[in-house]
C-alpha cells in the first residue's frame, strides 16, 4: 500500500526514536481494538495494536454477564427490531439512532464470528450459542460463558490476532496524535518498559481505548481508565459528545474496603437474584417510572413467573435499566435503609439452589468468598453502585466510526452516540464488536484510498515537542505527587459530579478542578524513565483533568434528569433537552461547549416505538 | 483494626538489586497489592509493578509472597500473622525487568507458534451446533486468565533456562489440550506438542496445578491426557505411572 519513500520523513527525529509506518495503527487492545486490527488487517491495511497493558489483560477481560445479540436462540421472537427498541429505550431516547440499528442488526454475526474464532460459548439444548437474561432485554439475549464472557471474547479476539500475526506494542503508552494540515500523520508514544520513545507515521488512528472511571474514587474500572483516547481525541481537534452521561453500575462490592467498586454481574439478577433493603423488601417494586410501568411487574408473583414464562409475565423491576436501579439503591440508603456497610442486600442465595449458583456464577461465588469470606450460595451480598462506563465520547460517523478529524476514528467505550444517556448491560462487548470491525474497516478503506504522494506526513518539530512535553515531569523539582493529585481528582469527581448532581456542586467541583490543573502543572516524578508508575501516572492525569472537566461542563449544562445523568435541582426529563447533544472540542487548553439537535430517526424505525 | 505492615520488596533491575524493607499502614480487609499500591502512592513513587482489574480476573500482579507464585490482588493479609513480615519477589522464572515486574515475552513467543483453531464448516442455517457436555471440557482450560504462575513454578524451565526453547509450558499446554479437545476443531496437534511444545519434559508433578488461581486441573485434566494422545502408552512410563497414581474419576478419558 506504500512504499519506501513513506519511511523516513521525521528525518532528524528517527536519530533519536524508533519510527514505524503503518497504514492503519489502533490503540487499546481491548474487545474494540483487537476486532478493529483484525478487520483493518483483513481489508489489506499494515496495521499495528499499541496497547498500554500487555496483550490480553484490558479492562474487556473484566465483562462478565454477555454479549447481547439478537440470535433468537430461546425466543424466536427476539429480532434486531426489537433489540433496536430496548436500546433506544434503555438510552432514553437519546442514542444515535443509526449506530444503535447497526449494532442490533449486526451482534448476531460478529458473536457467530467470534465462535468462528474458537470462542465456547455456553449451549442449549439444542447445541446452539446460550441467551440469558439481563436488565432493559425484552429477551434472553446475552451470549455468554458463565459469568466470564469478557475473558472469553479478549482470549477469542487475542488468538485470532496472533495467528493473523499482526504487530502488538505492548506496554506502550501513546501521548500525542500527529497532524500534516487537517489530516491524522502519526502518533507518539512510549515504551513502559524502557521509557523510550517511538513514532508512528501512519495517516489513520483508530481509538479504541475505552472510559475514564479510573477519575472516579468507586470505580470498576482498573489503572488504564484515564480517558487517554478521550483526550487525544480532543487534542487533535475532534469534537466529544455525551459526556455528562456516566454510568453507575448498581452493584458493585462495597465491603471490605479494598474491594470497594468491583462489579458484581448483573448476571445475579438477570438469574433470579433480588434486591433488599435492611427491612427486607424488595424495595424496586417502589422505584418503577412510568416510562417503563407497561413493561414491568408489579407483583412478586408475575416477577418471579416471569423466568420461566416470559410471553404472559412482564419483567422483575430489578431488572430495569442500570440507571434506574443505581438511583433506587442510592435513594434506599440515603433514606436509612441500607445495610451495615452502607450499601444494600443482593440476594440470590434464597432464591437458587447452591448448585445453579456454583454452575451460572462461578466467578462471583469465587469473587466474594476469596476477597470477602461470604458465600452467595448462602448468604446475600452487600453491594452498592460502582462508576462502570462513560456512554460519552468522540462524537463519531455512525457507519464507519470517523471522527470529524480525517484518519482519526473511534470504536468502543471511547465513541459516544451509541447507547444514548444510559447503556444497557450486553450491549458493551457487541458494541466492541461491530464498531470495532466498523472502524478498522473503514480506516483501511481511507488508508488505501490516499495516493502515495498524498500520505500525510509527521513534523521533526511536533515530535521534539512531544517528546519534551512527555519528559516534563523529571525537571520540575519540589513539585507534587501524581498520586496526591490523582486522589484529589477522585474525591472531586465522586463527590460533586457523582450520581445525583446539582448545580451549586457542578460549580463548584469545576472551580476545584481549575485548581487541580493548576496544581498538575508542577508534577515531580522520583527515579528514571524505566517502567516508572510515577511518571506514567503523571502523563496520564492531564487526560484525566481534561476529560473530568468536560464531564461537569456538560452536566452543568443539561439541565434535566435522564438516564446517567441525575439533577437534584431539575429531577424531571425535559423535551427539549431529549433532541440535543452537548458537544465538546478543546482549544488551546479552552473547552467550549456547543449544543447540536440529534440526528432525525426516519419513520420506518420510529414506527417501532408506536406500539404496545 | 488498622496496623502497620512490615513489608519486605525487592527493588532492583537486571543488573540486580535487593531486598529493601518498609513499613505500610494497611486497614482491614486488604490484599497484598492494596500495600503495594500505598507503598507506591505515598513513599516510593517510581515501584514498578504490574496491575490491572485488582479482582483476580486479568492475571497481571503475579508475584512470589514469602517464596508462594501468587496474584497480589488475591492474597489477603489476613492470611498473614500481624507481626509477620511479607516479602514481595519478582515470579523468578522470568527475566527481571524492574523491581516487581518481569519480562514475560517468552509466553507471548510461545503464543505464536501454536497453530491456529481451525473449524469444520457451520451448519446450513449459518450456525454451530455443540453440546454443553462437549464444551465444558475446553471451558475449564480457557478459564486461564495468563497470570503465568503455572510457567513460573514450572520446575523445567523455573531454574533451566536452556530447556526454555524446547518447552512451552503448562500454560500451553492447557491451549494445545483446548484445541485437541475442541469439538469442532479439525488440526491435529499431537505431534506438534510432542516436537515443538515439548509436553514429554513434564514429569506431572502437579506444581502447576497447585498454583493456579483458577483452580484449573492442568495436570489431571489437559497434560496426562494430552501425553496419552501423543505417546502410544507403553512408550511413556511416566503416562503409564499416572495412570496409576491418578484415580480414574479424578481424570478425562480420551
Amino acid at each position: 500500500m506504500t512504499d519506501a519513500s513513506t519511511h523516513g520523513h521525521a528525518q532528524s527525529s528517527q536519530q533519536r526514536f524508533e519510527s514505524h509506518a503503518y497504514d492503519v495503527v489502533v490503540i487499546g487492545a481491548g474487545g474494540a481494538g483487537l476486532r478493529a486490527a483484525i478487520a483493518a488487517h483483513d481489508a489489506g491495511a499494515r496495521t499495528a495494536i499499541v496497547c498500554k497493558s500487555l496483550l490480553g489483560k484490558a479492562h474487556t477481560v473484566m465483562a462478565e454477564g454477555g454479549i447481547a445479540a439478537a440470535m433468537g436462540n430461546l425466543y424466536p421472537d427476539d429480532s434486531w427490531q426489537v433489540h433496536f427498541r430496548d436500546t433506544m429505550r434503555g438510552g432514553k431516547m437519546l442514542n444515535n439512532w443509526r449506530m444503535a440499528q447497526l449494532h442490533a442488526q449486526e451482534a448476531p454475526d460478529r458473536v457467530l464470528e467470534l465462535e468462528g474464532w474458537g470462542a465456547l460459548f455456553d449451549r442449549t439444548g439444542d447445541g446452539l450459542i446460550s441467551q440469558r437474561d439481563f436488565g432493559g432485554h425484552r429477551f434472553a439475549r446475552l451470549a455468554h460463558v458463565g459469568d466470564r464472557t469478557g475473558l472469553e471474547m479478549i482470549r477469542t479476539l487475542q488468538q485470532h490476532v496472533v495467528a493473523l500475526g499482526i504487530d502488538v506494542y505492548m506496554e506502550c503508552t501513546v501521548t500525542d496524535i500527529f497532524k500534516d494540515g487537517d489530516r491524522v500523520s502519526g502518533a507518539f508514544g512510549y515504551w513502559r518498559e524502557s521509557g523510550r520513545f517511538l513514532v508512528f507515521e501512519t495517516p489513520t488512528v483508530v481509538l479504541a481505548t475505552g472510559g475514564i472511571g479510573k477519575s472516579y474514587q468507586v470505580t470498576s474500572n482498573s489503572w488504564e481508565y484515564t480517558g487517554d483516547g478521550h483526550a487525544l481525541a480532543m487534542r487533535a481537534g475532534a469534537s466529544l459528545i455525551n459526556m455528562e452521561f456516566v454510568q453507575f453500575h448498581p452493584t458493585g462490592m462495597i465491603w471490605p474496603p479494598s474491594v470497594k467498586g468491583i462489579l458484581v454481574t448483573e448476571s445475579v439478577r438477570g438469574d433470579g437474584g433480588v434486591l433488599k433493603n435492611s427491612e427486607g423488601r424488595r424495595f424496586m417494586f417502589d422505584y418503577i417510572p412510568e416510562f417503563f410501568k407497561a413493561e414491568t411487574a408489579d407483583t412478586e408473583d408475575e416477577a418471579d413467573r416471569w423466568y420461566d414464562d416470559k410471553k404472559s409475565n412482564r419483567r422483575p423491576p430489578e431488572l430495569l435499566p442500570r440507571d434506574e436501579v443505581a438511583r433506587a439503591i442510592n435513594s434506599e440508603i440515603k433514606a436509612g435503609r441500607g445495610s451495615p456497610h452502607g450499601g444494600v442486600f443482593l440476594d440470590i442465595a434464597s432464591r437458587r439452589s447452591t448448585e445453579f449458583i456454583r454452575r451460572r456464577l462461578p466467578s462471583m461465588y469465587h469473587q466474594f468468598k476469596e476477597l470477602a469470606d461470604v458465600d452467595i450460595t448462602a448468604e446475600a451480598m452487600e453491594i452498592g453502585p460502582t462508576c462502570h462506563y462513560v456512554m460519552g465520547g468522540v462524537e463519531v460517523d455512525a457507519d464507519t466510526g470517523a471522527s470529524i478529524v480525517p484518519g482519526l476514528y473511534a470504536a468502543g467505550e471511547v465513541a459516544g452516540g451509541m447507547h444514548g444517556s444510559n447503556r444497557l448491560g450486553g450491549n458493551s462487548l457487541s458494541d466492541l464488536l461491530v464498531f470495532g470491525r466498523r472502524a478498522g474497516l473503514n480506516s483501511a478503506y481511507y488508508a488505501r484510498r490516499l495516493p502515495a504522494t498524498r500520505r500525510p506526513r509527521v513534523a521533526a518539530g511536533a515530535v521534539e515537542a512531544a517528546a519534551d512535553a512527555a519528559l516534563a515531569p523529571f525537571s520540575v523539582e519540589g513539585g507534587e505527587n501524581p498520586y496526591t493529585i490523582q486522589h484529589d481528582l477522585q474525591e472531586v469527581m465522586q463527590q460533586l459530579v457523582g450520581i445525583i448532581r446539582k448545580r451549586e456542586e457542578l460549580t463548584e467541583s469545576l472551580e476545584e478542578l481549575k485548581a487541580l490543573r493548576e496544581r498538575a502543572r508542577h508534577l515531580t516524578v522520583e527515579g528514571h524513565r524505566q517502567y516508572n508508575p510515577g511518571w506514567h501516572l503523571a502523563l496520564d492525569l492531564s487526560n484525566m483533568l481534561l476529560v473530568s472537566e468536560c464531564i461537569a461542563r456538560a452536566a452543568l449544562t443539561r439541565e434535566e434528569s435522564r438516564g446517567g445523568h441525575t439533577r437534584d435541582d431539575f429531577p424531571m426529563s425535559d423535551d427539549t433537552w431529549g433532541g440535543k447533544n452537548v458537544v465538546l472540542t478543546e482549544a488551546d487548553g479552552e473547552v467550549t461547549l456547543t449544543q447540536q439537535p440529534l440526528p432525525v430517526m426516519p419513520e420506518e424505525l420510529r414506527r417501532l416505538f408506536e406500539v404496545k | 483494626m488498622g496496623y502497620d505492615l512490615s513489608l519486605r520488596v525487592w527493588r532492583g533491575d537486571r543488573n540486580g538489586g535487593e531486598l529493601v524493607d518498609f513499613g505500610v499502614p494497611v486497614e482491614e480487609g486488604e490484599v497484598v497489592l492494596d500495600a503495594i499500591h500505598r507503598l507506591q502512592a505515598t513513599q516510593v513513587g517510581d515501584l514498578a509493578v504490574r496491575w490491572n482489574c485488582k479482582a483476580g480476573k486479568c492475571g497481571s500482579c503475579s508475584a512470589e509472597i514469602n517464596g508462594r507464585p501468587r496474584l497480589m490482588c488475591m492474597t489477603r493479609l489476613s492470611d498473614f500473622d500481624k507481626s509477620e513480615t511479607i516479602t514481595v519477589t519478582p515470579v523468578r522464572t522470568f527475566p527481571v525487568v524492574r523491581d516487581l515486574v518481569t519480562d514475560v515475552s517468552f509466553n507471548y513467543e510461545k503464543a505464536k507458534q501454536v497453530p491456529a483453531f481451525a473449524p469444520t464448516p457451520p451448519d446450513a442455517d449459518g450456525k454451530r451446533r455443540m453440546s454443553q457436555r462437549e464444551v465444558e471440557r475446553g471451558q475449564e482450560f480457557r478459564k486461564c486468565i495468563e497470570c503465568f504462575l503455572c510457567q513460573d513454578v514450572c520446575h523445567v524451565i523455573r531454574d533451566h533456562d536452556d530447556n526454555k526453547p524446547a518447552f512451552a509450558g503448562p500454560r500451553f499446554f492447557l491451549r494445545y489440550a483446548e484445541l485437541d479437545m475442541h469439538p469442532l476443531d479439525t488440526n491435529d496437534r499431537r505431534k506438534l506438542a510432542q516436537d515443538t511444545a515439548g509436553i514429554s519434559m513434564c514429569n506431572i508433578t502437579k506444581c502447576c496445578t497447585e498454583v493456579c488461581p483458577e483452580n484449573i486441573k492442568i495436570t489431571d485434566n489437559a497434560i496426562i491426557p494430552m501425553k496419552e494422545r501423543v505417546a502410544d502408552r507403553k512408550y511413556d512410563p511416566l503416562v503409564w505411572l499416572g495412570s496409576k497414581i491418578f484415580r480414574r474419576d479424578q481424570r478425562e478419558e480420551t
